[in-house]
């Protein structure tokens, strides 16, 4: 018997070609059909004000941006919080525009954090609308700002020698990722803060 | 049929048995991470304020251990042992084989160190760090390529259904883990990158997990039953429905995301016909069994076959109704999916998993299993564990969906879903109690088996050679 006739040999192939198909079908091609990265990345062009106290040049925010999406990445806040807002369920009302593909086009993006559970809101749309002051309180403790929160606190990107505990490197960097979720969505162009526009359930602050 | 009393010396017993022993220390490690990581949203997190133990990061350790640690070890140990008696032929090599044993396990300790000290990756179900990614992937080739040439060099056919399975599973297997952590890491940005990734997600479970599972039911049951499948072909049927359409079901993880609407349409047929797969298996394993349920009642493997199966036709039927975008609408980012995933892997694979190791670990040692009663313990545990943890995810998620739904602060429903989450701890609890039960009946087994033999071992069954 010829060896290319034996099952194994064509079988191996069709399974092979059955999944390179898929691939091709539904990961490639949709994927290929968002814009890409542009050839700057896509970053943030300038430093908001309330963090220009941190860093001095744009180079300098940058890295906190991807210091910032490392922690979160690591910390699993992607396994309780999403980063897509979707066209039903009156999600806009709740968290803000609905997401459209190319607003993920930047290198905090890859990997990409759209996440499958909702533990906590969701985080698409997060700059602006609390302060930062918040987020380094929230950070640290959670039930601090939000009694019956069950997210954990971050204390370790915290020094605790002092009263109150002062933020870290790291939790600045974490509170200058989130502050900057959503900021661009403005025609493409980064705009801080502006996104209030839409009505957002009483924060409690 | 051949009789399985004298030792078949194709097969790599030590290797089976290493394997085998490995996943129970694994899932040890599962139950306890999920454990405490359940605890945390019932404000009991016992090691709050570590940065070693984040919640976070335990996490991914629960859903690394499922897969790589638990499922892998032991769908590895029975895929040694399977594949020589079905294709009469020796694997590549057994020192490559203890080769692979080490190196797999080394990396899969590794990848719980280094996701607890912050290195994990950024892809659900593949949050193994990147830097240990290429050395998996190597080892699981090696695996692959040790188990092929098994099946290369064996020139029966027509293949049993359960080879079909497996080479499958073992070809997927390294593309679907190369494609899935170093695509959307490295390459797709954004919604590309959530397209592969969640072709990964589902690819793990519908072409790693689902084949192997399957093709292992396939092989076990008729063997206990004494009697053939109900229907090969069906089971063939099977077969090729679920190489066709699993693959594409990917998108339904993102549904209503910024993905293309036509890949999550296309998705969501897929996952309709994926059905046809499911039902297929489900009736095949019940048909075979209603021959004769009295061998059932009487047979504790047979018992987690049944309600593995039985989880199976639940998890399916509620994939029907999830999968519609309506439904969508509502359930996604709930406990409901949480739930689901339970069902699947908890509640179908590792029963069948577990059928399997009362059947193979005594006969690997030449001993009968330590305590019934602790056998029995586990099944009923793991069984009302399962039963009540779906339930009560299920429900809890209806009730974060909808509150989410009425836009009402998005705090209220966390505080709405506290009783869920205690529930689901106190069903945790039970599933704990029985893994450990599991786990202590598998250890006393191992040290019995190495005192000096007083009593006769039990008479072996026979078993179907190839169908
Ligand atoms: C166990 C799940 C869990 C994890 C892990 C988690 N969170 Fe949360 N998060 C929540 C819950 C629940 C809430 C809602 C209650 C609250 O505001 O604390 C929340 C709220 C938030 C909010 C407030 C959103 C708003 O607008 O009200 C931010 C910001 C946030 N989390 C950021 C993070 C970051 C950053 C991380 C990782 C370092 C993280 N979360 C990890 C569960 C989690
Ligand atoms: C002691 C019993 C267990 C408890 C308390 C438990 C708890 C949990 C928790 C809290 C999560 C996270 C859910 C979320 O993100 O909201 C989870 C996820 C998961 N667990 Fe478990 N678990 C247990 C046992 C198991 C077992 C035995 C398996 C499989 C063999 C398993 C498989 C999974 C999977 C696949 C996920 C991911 C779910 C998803 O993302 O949809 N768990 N578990």
């Amino acid at each position: 018997m010829n060896r290319l006739e034996r099952f194994s040999t064509i079988f191996l192939i069709a399974g092979f070609c059955f999944f390179i198909m898929a691939l091709l079908a539904l990961g490639i091609a949709p994927a290929l059909m968002t814009s890409g990265i542009p050839e700057d990345g896509g970053m943030p062009k300038e430093i908001p004000a309330e963090f220009q106290v941190y860093y001095k040049d744009l180079n300098e925010y940058h890295e906190a941006l991807f210091l910032g999406r490392d922690i979160y990445i690591k910390e699993a806040c992607w396994h309780c919080h999403s980063q897509y807002v979707r066209p039903v369920g009156g999600e806009s009302m709740m968290y803000g525009a609905v997401s459209t593909p190319g607003e993920y086009e930047n290198l905090l993006n890859r990997p990409h954090l759209f996440g499958t559970r909702r533990v906590g809101p969701d985080l698409t749309r997060e700059a602006g609308k609390k302060s930062n002051d918040w987020h380094f309180a929230h950070l640290y403790d959670p039930r601090s700002t939000t009694p019956n929160s069950v997210m954990p606190g971050y204390t370790w990107y915290y020094d605790e020698s002092t009263n109150p505990p002062t933020p870290k490197k790291e939790a600045i960097a974490v509170v200058a990722y989130l502050q900057q979720l959503g900021s661009w969505v403005k025609d493409g162009k980064r705009t801080v803060h502006d996104l209030n526009e839409v009505t957002l359930p009483p924060a409690e602050e | 049929m051949t009789q399985e009393n004298s030792r078949n010396p194709l097969v790599p017993y030590g290797l089976v048995k290493a394997h085998m022993m490995m996943s129970f220390v694994v899932i040890l490690i599962v139950v306890i991470a999920g454990l405490g990581y359940s605890m945390q949203f019932i404000d009991l997190y016992p090691l709050k304020d570590i940065a070693f133990f984040s919640p976070g990061r335990v996490r991914m350790v629960h859903t690394q251990a499922v897969a790589y640690g638990w499922l892998a070890n032991i769908f590895f140990a029975i895929v040694l042992y399977m594949i020589p008696k079905l294709t009469n032929k020796p694997i590549l090599s057994e020192k490559l084989g203890w080769f692979v044993f080490w190196a797999y396990n080394t990396l899969v300790v590794l990848t719980v160190v280094l996701i607890l000290a912050g290195f994990g990756q950024a892809q659900e179900w593949g949050e193994t760090p990147v830097i240990l990614d290429p050395f998996i992937a190597l080892v699981v080739v090696l695996y692959v390529v040790n188990v092929v040439t098994s099946i290369w060099r064996g020139r029966h056919e027509p293949y049993y259904v359960t080879i079909w399975y497996v080479l499958a599973a073992l070809i997927w297997t390294p593309l679907v883990f190369v494609m899935g952590n170093f695509l959307p890491e490295f390459v797709f940005a954004g919604t590309g990158g959530a397209t592969i990734s969640s072709m990964y997600i589902h690819d793990l479970v519908g072409l790693f997990v689902t084949p192997i599972g399957t093709g292992m039911v396939y092989y076990l049951l008729p063997v206990l039953m004494r009697k053939p499948l109900f229907s090969h072909s069906l089971s063939l049927i099977g077969f090729w429905g679920l190489a066709f359409f699993y693959p594409m079901n990917s998108v339904h993880h993102y549904l209503y995301s910024p993905i293309p609407m036509w890949a999550q349409y296309a998705s969501i047929i897929a996952s309709v016909g994926v059905h046809v797969v499911v039902y297929t298996v489900v009736f095949n394993v019940i048909a075979t069994m209603a021959s004769d349920w009295k061998k059932v009642t009487s047979n504790v493997s047979l018992q987690f076959f049944l309600v593995g199966a039985l989880s199976y036709l639940v998890t399916c039927i509620q994939c029907a109704v999830q999968v519609t975008l309506t439904f969508q609408e509502i359930i996604h980012f709930t406990d409901w999916v949480v739930g689901h995933s339970h069902l699947v892997l908890f509640g179908t694979f590792s029963f069948w998993a577990f059928a399997w190791i009362y059947y193979l670990f005594p006969r690997l040692l030449n001993t009968p299993i330590y305590s019934a009663s602790l056998t029995r313990w586990h099944f009923w545990l793991s069984f009302i564990g399962i039963v009540v943890m779906d339930i009560d995810l299920l429900a809890g998620g209806l009730v974060q969906g909808f509150m989410w739904k009425s836009l009402v602060p998005f705090i209220d429903s966390v505080v709405a879903s506290k009783p869920f989450w205690w529930v689901r701890t106190l069903s945790g609890v039970a599933i704990f109690a029985g893994t450990m039960c599991f786990f202590i009946n598998m250890v006393m087994t191992w040290k019995e088996s190495r005192l000096p033999k007083t009593s006769e071992v039990p008479a072996l069954d026979s078993e179907l050679a190839r169908g």
